[in-house]
């Protein structure tokens, strides 16, 4: 019978085991989720998260380690983002008859999104540098680190803060609609994907498929929207 | 379902040629979506085609977002002293936004009559 250290040793290099890490985590989450009724503040994303990065600690495992393994799990977001269309697709006829509060709350929520975190920083100090990396937290990562790096802020930092914030999104948008009263699916849904990008997308999903089909939406218009209004929002905060 | 995942990485090979081409703003996967929205809305044969293996995918999104996540556990130490004053700026700018863009949608759909059920 080999040493357990052995085993270890040729077990710790191999992607196998930090993928099966990956799935054994969020399963774990999952059910813990959807045993509780799928409540706001157990997000299967945090806890997934901090039970990965336990284990990490726990092993002495380098972060690049444990991407080689999680990379397949990783590289299924396009192909999530593209699938995207299908409960887009199924709303179809919803989507046509809410095209102008759909305009109106895109632009809303992504000034907002903008402008109240800049405000924010700027008021409590921080560099232009950080302004800069703060600027796109809210939307889909591969766009915001564009922003970031153009506009001279931290890419790598942006994805901190841009998964930071999805995570934000999926805990508070329950509560907070219900506390606003707000009760139209379309409405939380949308505002979800435009403020907390697929993270917010993902829990939309699991309340309702309008809702998830919406914060689809959001998500992919305020791609787009950010990248126009990031640069001119920055230049209103000079240092 | 082989034949779903072929075009919906087509589809999201297609949106990344697209925009490095045109040099346009847009991830290729968010041009991807709207190609293959597209598509499903040209034909129903395509929208039958792809509604399973898609759905299947996007069951489990959360999970997705989990090794990027993970990432972010090394790199809390790069927030530093300004650590408290950025989390700050994003709990409440995420909770603004939230709010405006939910009122203001439920605001303009009163006004223009699109309604829920309509």
């Amino acid at each position: 019978m080999a040493d357990f250290t052995e085993i270890w040793s040729y077990l710790a290099g191999d992607p196998l085991i930090w993928l099966a890490a990956t799935l054994i985590a969020y399963v774990i989450a999952d059910a813990a989720s959807s045993r509780m009724g799928r409540p706001a503040w157990v997000n299967p994303v945090l806890i997934a998260v901090v039970l990965l990065g336990a284990l990490l600690w726990l092993s002495d495992t380098s972060y690049d380690t444990y991407f080689e393994g999680a990379q397949f799990v990783h590289f299924l977001l396009g192909p999530a983002t593209v699938a995207l269309a299908i409960p887009l697709w199924h709303q179809r006829h919803a989507f046509r008859r809410a095209l102008l509060p759909v305009m109106a709350a895109l632009l809303a929520g992504s000034l907002t999104a903008i402008l109240s975190a800049l405000a924010i920083g700027h008021a409590l100090g921080l560099s232009p540098q950080l302004l800069a990396t703060l600027a796109p937290k809210s939307t889909t990562a591969p766009v915001a680190l564009g922003i970031s790096e153009s506009l001279g802020g931290s890419p790598t930092l942006t994805a901190v803060l841009v998964i930071v914030t999805g995570i934000i999104g999926a805990l508070v948008v329950t509560p907070l609609m219900n506390v606003l009263k707000i009760r139209d699916w379309r409405a939380r849904g949308f505002a979800t994907g435009v403020a907390a990008h697929g993270i917010g997308t993902a829990r939309a999903l699991q309340v309702h498929p309008q809702a998830g089909a919406f914060a689809g939406i959001g998500m992919a218009l305020n791609a787009l929207l950010t990248a126009l209004l990031a640069p001119w929002a920055l230049g209103l905060f000079p240092r | 379902m082989i034949h779903a995942l072929t075009l919906i990485l087509a589809c999201q090979l297609a949106g990344e040629t697209l925009t490095r081409l045109m040099g346009w703003p847009v991830p290729g996967p968010v041009l991807g979506m709207a190609l293959l929205f597209a598509l499903m809305l040209a034909s129903p044969r395509i929208a039958a085609l792809v509604i399973p293996t898609g759905e299947g995918i996007l069951r489990h999104l959360s999970l997705l977002f989990v090794p990027a996540g993970v990432g972010v556990v090394g790199h809390v130490q790069m927030l530093g002293t300004q650590g408290a004053v950025i989390l700050l700026a994003l709990v409440l700018s995420t909770v603004l936004a939230l709010a405006v863009g939910a009122g203001v949608f439920v605001i303009v759909a009163r006004l223009t009559g699109a309604r829920e059920d309509g």
